[in-house]
């Protein structure tokens, strides 16, 4: 027999699934922020105890975690110093030079992870063809770097300009540093991101040398205490970008390793659509605070090279630090369970992005919380059921609800449930514009999709926000609640490789270009190798290319031949925006190689059988117009034999799923709910 | 509760909503770098009487009134009764649009399936030249600074006027980019179009009016509440910046007034000869987006919240040019209102608005010398310090009123042959205070091969700086110079053009932002940080 582990950690719990031939056993223990080791190797006892497999058995180990994310939010990384160019050291401060909010002169950019008298300037300059301006002088580094260790540094980000074309004053310092002062740790810009553009690198690298030890030394500590359970089994470490990577990756690049959470949602979502041959499908996650909406197509979500760690001001676009890595593209919005309406000043409802979190939580959960949210609003609409919430361990207190709702949004109406309606028709109005918004920047159609659910409070809002963006089919797979760490049994082991080289397509060297893909495909090679990648492996060589002088570049995907360079643009670049410009120059920035194995076939044979559907009850809903009574069932454990007709709710113990007037539930062979508007 | 209040707030938020996505849709498609990069843009929606509903936040407040006012003005010149659906119409007439010949405003009145008008899309963007002398202040005239073209039809029942663009192309530098971005302009409005269409269908509304009216009547109604809040009465301010040749006066004066506040700028300097005169729409837009900074800045803008707020100038006064003047660079005179406003605003709402600051943003065009071997144009732009606000410091080398945002030195450089030797904060620019100003900072470019290579130059706050208020310093002012090893330094005007000589290097210093209140009371961490950090 042999089982595959999958440990998440997540702020609040760390998820943990063991896949055996038996099924899936999955537990969740809080996380331990002293000690994280500690609480997975808990969580990996109980699951390896209660599934009576033994620790030999296991054959794979894949790992997602938010703690980069948390000590970069909660700024308790390495003291980090950075080397820079001779007169470019406040770049990482410059940023862009912009406020990303218009009316609000209060606002203040995210504060550097490194500090101005902590970058220093060395003596050197490459131009952007590789060419070298002027020598590194060792001499300033050894100064500099002096100066840093007499601070208490210990994490360096070395961030030259132009290091993306040639690498080698980079590198020469990182020899420097290896010989002459082993105890710190390095990361170079060249390494982690050498890609254009000053600001986003070497934030990208800041953030990656600020976590670099914690992670590090965490990612040893816990792989350790793995093999001492008898696991022999390499660790997998999943990244942002949706694949797996090796310890020794993960400990070198660990800004990778942000967002792999969502990610792995993602790719469990991606596996699903494939599953049930859903060529397009929106991806939809509603925990507590936030909900994220992810495009899948033709079962590969989609992917990007930019993401913001840490949006402090109301999940706003700009307002947190930028890193270049590749990660699944999604939107955040703060809109969750928890999220707090209140009327504002012109009479209007906004609901979020201020949550109640999970303590004192939402009014209705009795601990002290007296701002309405949207669970509240759930509860009196009668979307959730007082008695079935968390398995039924603990009730929801109505009037608390009630009293909550009444209280705060008393100038829409003297009437609590309408109230309530208003608050759910806003925060799925809230969700719908995001995800319109998401599909008309990436070019997407949303009707024709299938949107699939997860996270607790999205299978009690899917087809209200269905309806809203026209779409026909909502899917609720079963495991919802540890969907991340499902996720990342359902990943490829895969990584990516960059380099930029500003181009006019009509002058690139064919020759230098295929020579460099080569040497990028070697580098990923190593890794996947490293990691024992199942074969076959897949590249996929994206270049991001724009019209000469346009702001951004669209990835656009190519074969090896790289030939019509421009045809191949133009068919992306009309995907996008709808039409082309047919004399305007093309030129080509960055390539990017991505390399990954084949996915790891899974061990679960579902072979689920036809049950009865069990109502369990009634319950007061209100259908937008009035009071009725509709059923209350139990989510079947194996398939249904029949469908079960909207207006009607269907409880789990994570969950609520509603199924609204004229939609019909079936299962899928998997278990998972379907969701359909009748014809 | 009425079933319409739903509706209602639906509506609204779905029409901020589509708004946002015009932006984007045209963000997305622009060619002229200045749009994409720097968000130099606006777009919104208005109803049948021109009035606006709703627009997009973006990059440039500079857009804010001078759009919302464009629209009335098309449909004085094509009267809604005789439009037909596939109609388009346009303009870059300075006093008809956004104050100067770049931006261009496009305007579409949108059908329903029986043909009735339910409302319009307009927009506006940066095309990045229009011919003429190019973009900067030199010219005397508005006729000198390249074509202009009076509200017309682009479109009519679809179909392209290709006379009017034949024309329009055969008078720019870049005939694809401007082609390219008046179609862009026409996409992101038809996209809000379809929008709007889907957005009544799904609401069950058969047009914009009632909820339109709801909409400003709410929006004023608030503003009016926040202006309520105000004690009635009258503050007058005054700040010198300076100008091209000769120093300009800025005098405000803002008197609270119940419902309403006025911005008047009488006492201010006459039309400059040179391109630094700003059209009234312009002035509004900077006069009260200074207002909206501090006085209901969470009411979105429409026609019921701008209506609140009166600007005035006399006429022919820099703030009130009538054609001819030149207006190219009407930037560098009206991203300073906000700090003349602020300041009138300082003594009314004490311990509210921030000090003066570096304002108008710095964005040289620097290009070949005429006929070199390697020609370029490279559009950056650099940013001096903010004032000191009210409880904290201002910001360093960050755009203010202006939303725009810089570009890399790593992609200037690779698109042209200067190099960025420094781009530093300036130790010591800040203005001194409880709170200081932000700094400004330092930037030294030399052309990689020694030639020579032109600058244009629209820059303020050379020889007057940014003032602190209560007991606090003022920023230091900026400055313009070129070093080389034989002649030391030669200091160039903030404005015009300059030719930087082989083997010279340009350096540029950003001024300094204000600070505020006594430097005696400034928390001695702060200042023993910013010692430790090299900032002061």
């Amino acid at each position: 027999m042999s089982a595959r582990l999958s440990v998440d950690i997540g702020g609040t719990f760390t998820d943990v699934v063991l896949e055996h031939e038996g099924g899936y056993t999955t537990t969740k223990v809080l996380t331990t922020y002293d000690d994280p080791a500690s609480g997975v190797i808990a969580g990996v006892e109980e699951v390896l105890e209660q599934a009576g497999v033994a620790a030999s058995e296991v054959t794979s180990v894949l790992h997602g975690t938010t703690l980069a994310t948390n000590a970069l939010i909660e700024r308790r990384g390495a003291v980090t110093g950075m080397l820079t160019t001779l007169g470019h050291r406040d770049v990482i401060e410059m940023a862009f030079e912009n406020r990303f909010e218009q009316y609000d002169i209060n606002i203040d950019r995210p504060q550097p992870l490194v500090p101005r008298f902590l970058r220093l300037g060395v003596a050197e300059r490459t131009l952007h063809d590789g060419e070298v301006a002027e020598a590194l002088d060792m001499a300033s580094v050894k100064q500099a770097v002096a100066t840093l260790c007499d601070e208490g540094v210990e994490s360096i980000a070395v961030c030259l300009l132009h290091s993306y074309a040639n690498s080698a004053h980079e590198r020469r310092i990182e020899e420097f540093l290896k010989n002459e002062y082993p105890q710190l740790s390095v990361t170079l810009s060249s390494a982690v991101c050498p890609e254009i553009r000053e600001y986003e690198r070497f934030s990208t690298t800041t953030a990656n040398a600020y976590v670099k030890p914690l992670m590090a030394a965490y990612l040893a500590s816990l792989a350790q205490k793995i093999r001492h359970l008898g696991i022999g089994a390499e660790m997998l470490l999943m990244t942002s970008g949706g694949g797996l990577t090796t310890l020794a990756t993960a400990s070198e690049y660990p800004i990778r390793l942000v967002e792999s959470g969502p990610a792995g949602g993602a790719m469990l979502a991606a596996h699903l659509a494939v599953q049930h041959q859903f060529d397009e499908v929106l991806s939809f996650d509603m925990g507590g605070t936030t909900a994220k909406i992810c495009l899948i197509d033709e079962g590969e979500p989609l992917s990007s090279r930019s993401f913001e760690v840490d949006r402090s001001y109301r999940f706003k676009k700009g307002s947190g630090l930028p890193v270049r890595i590749p990660v699944v593209e999604m939107v955040e919005i703060g809109a969750g369970g928890g999220s707090i309406a209140r009327v504002d000043e012109l009479g209007r409802v906004q609901v979020g992005p201020h949550s109640a979190g999970s303590e004192p939580g939402p009014a209705c959960y009795g601990r002290g919380g007296t701002s309405p949210t949207v669970t509240d609003a759930d509860l009196v609409l009668g979307k959730l059921s007082a008695n079935h919430f968390a398995g039924g361990k603990f009730a929801l207190d109505t009037d608390q609800a009630n009293q909550a709702l009444y209280t705060n949004l008393s100038q829409l109406s003297d009437d609590v449930t309408q109230q309530a309606f208003v608050v759910n028709e806003i925060v799925e109005e809230n969700m719908a514009a995001a995800a319109r918004a998401h599909a008309a920047e990436w070019g997407r159609e949303l009707s024709s999709r299938c949107l699939l659910a997860f996270g607790g409070a999205a299978p009690l809002h899917a087809a209200g926000l269905a309806k809203k963006l026209r779409m026909n089919k909502v899917v609720i797979p079963t495991g919802a609640g540890v969907g991340s760490a499902l996720g990342f049994l359902l990943a490829p082991i895969r990584f990516e490789v960059v380099r930029s080289s500003v181009c006019d397509i009509n002058d690139i060297d064919y020759t230098q270009i295929s020579l460099m893909l080569d040497e990028m495909l070697g580098e990923a090679s190593a890794v996947l190798a490293s990691a024992r990648a199942p074969l076959p492996w897949s590249e996929r060589v994206n270049a991001y290319m724009r019209y000469a002088g346009q702001g951004y570049e669209i990835a656009v995907r190519l074969d090896r031949s790289l030939s019509n360079l421009r045809q191949a643009f133009e068919t992306a670049y009309a995907h996008l925006y709808g039409r082309v410009i047919p004399d305007m120059p093309v030129e080509v920035l960055s390539w990017t190689l991505a390399l990954s194995g084949a996915r790891e076939a899974t061990l679960l044979k579902p072979n689920l059988s036809v049950v009865d559907v069990q109502k369990a009850g009634a319950q007061r809903y209100f259908d937008g117009e009035k009071q009725i009574e509709i059923p209350l069932y139990l989510r079947p454990a194996g398939r249904l034999d029949s469908a079960v007709m909207g207006p009607a709710v269907m409880v789990e113990d994570q969950t609520t799923t509603v199924v609204p007037e004229g939609w019909r539930c079936t299962t899928l062979a998997d278990g998972a709910l379907l969701i359909e508007e009748e014809e | 509760m009425k079933v319409t209040e739903l509706k209602f707030q639906l509506a609204w938020n779905r029409l901020l909503s589509i708004v946002e996505e015009q932006a984007q849709v045209l963000m997305r498609t622009a060619f002229s770098t200045v749009v994409r990069e720097a968000g130099d843009l606006s777009a919104g929606v208005f109803n049948r009487a021109g009035l606006m509903l709703a627009q997009a936040v973006t990059g440039t407040p500079g857009h804010v009134n001078s759009m919302a006012d464009a629209v009335a003005k098309f449909l004085r010149v094509y009267p809604l009764s005789g439009l037909k659906p596939g109609d388009v119409l346009f303009t870059n007439d300075p006093w008809d649009g956004t104050g100067h010949l770049n931006d261009f405003t496009v305007v579409t009145p949108i059908f329903s399936a029986d043909s009735r008008c339910v409302g319009l899309f307009a927009s506006t963007s940066h095309i990045a030249d229009v011919g003429g002398r190019g973009f900067g202040a030199d010219a005397h005239d508005v006729f000198e600074e390249g074509l202009r073209v009076p509200i017309s039809k682009l479109f009519s029942a679809g179909e392209l006027d290709s006379s009017l663009m034949s024309i329009i192309k055969a008078n720019v530098r870049d005939p694809v980019v401007a082609e390219g971005d008046l179609y862009s302009l026409a996409a992101c409005n038809d996209a809000g179009g379809v929008a709007l269409l889907e957005m009544l269908n799904d609401i069950d509304l058969v047009d914009l009016e009632e909820i339109g009216e709801e909409i400003l009547r709410r929006s004023e109604a608030a503003m009016v509440k926040a202006i309520a809040a105000i004690p009635n009465a009258t503050a007058r301010y005054q700040m010198s910046i300076d100008g091209y040749d000769d120093p300009v006066e800025l005098c405000a004066e803002v008197i609270v007034d119940h419902a309403e506040i006025r911005v008047d700028f009488s006492g201010t300097s006459p039309a400059s000869d040179r391109g630094i005169n700003v059209p009234l729409a312009y002035t509004q837009a900077y006069a009260s987006f200074g207002v909206r900074c501090i006085v209901g800045n969470e009411i979105p803008n429409n026609a019921g919240s701008l209506g609140t707020i009166k600007v005035s100038a006399p006429e022919h006064c820099i703030l009130n040019a009538q054609p001819p003047r030149a207006v190219s660079a009407r930037h560098a005179v009206g991203q300073m209102l906000p700090d003349v406003v602020l300041g009138c605003l300082d003594q009314l709402l004490v311990g509210q608005a921030p000090a003066e600051g570096s304002s108008c943003i710095w964005n040289p065009v620097f290009l070949s010398e005429a006929g070199a071997q390697r020609a370029f144009v490279i559009n950056p732009i650099f940013n001096g310090g903010t004032g000191a606000r009210p409880s904290k410091d201002g910001l360093s080398t960050t755009a203010f009123p202006s939303g725009v945002r810089t570009t890399s030195v790593e992609v200037n450089e690779a698109t042209s042959p200067l190099v960025f030797s420094q781009k530093e904060y300036t130790t010591g620019s800040a203005g001194e205070g409880r709170f200081r100003g932000g700094l400004g900072q330092t930037i030294r470019i030399a052309h990689r091969h020694h030639d020579g290579f032109v600058v244009s130059k629209m820059f303020d706050r050379v020889n007057h700086p940014a003032r602190g208020r209560n007991g606090a310093g003022a920023g230091s002012q900026g400055r313009v110079y070129v070093e080389s090893a034989e002649i030391g330094e030669r200091a160039l005007p903030g404005k015009g053009r300059d030719l930087v000589g082989p083997g010279e290097t340009l350096v540029l210093q950003t001024p300094g932002g204000g600070g505020l209140g006594s430097p005696a009371d400034r928390d001695e961490a702060q200042t023993i940080a910013d010692r430790r950090n090299g900032l002061i």
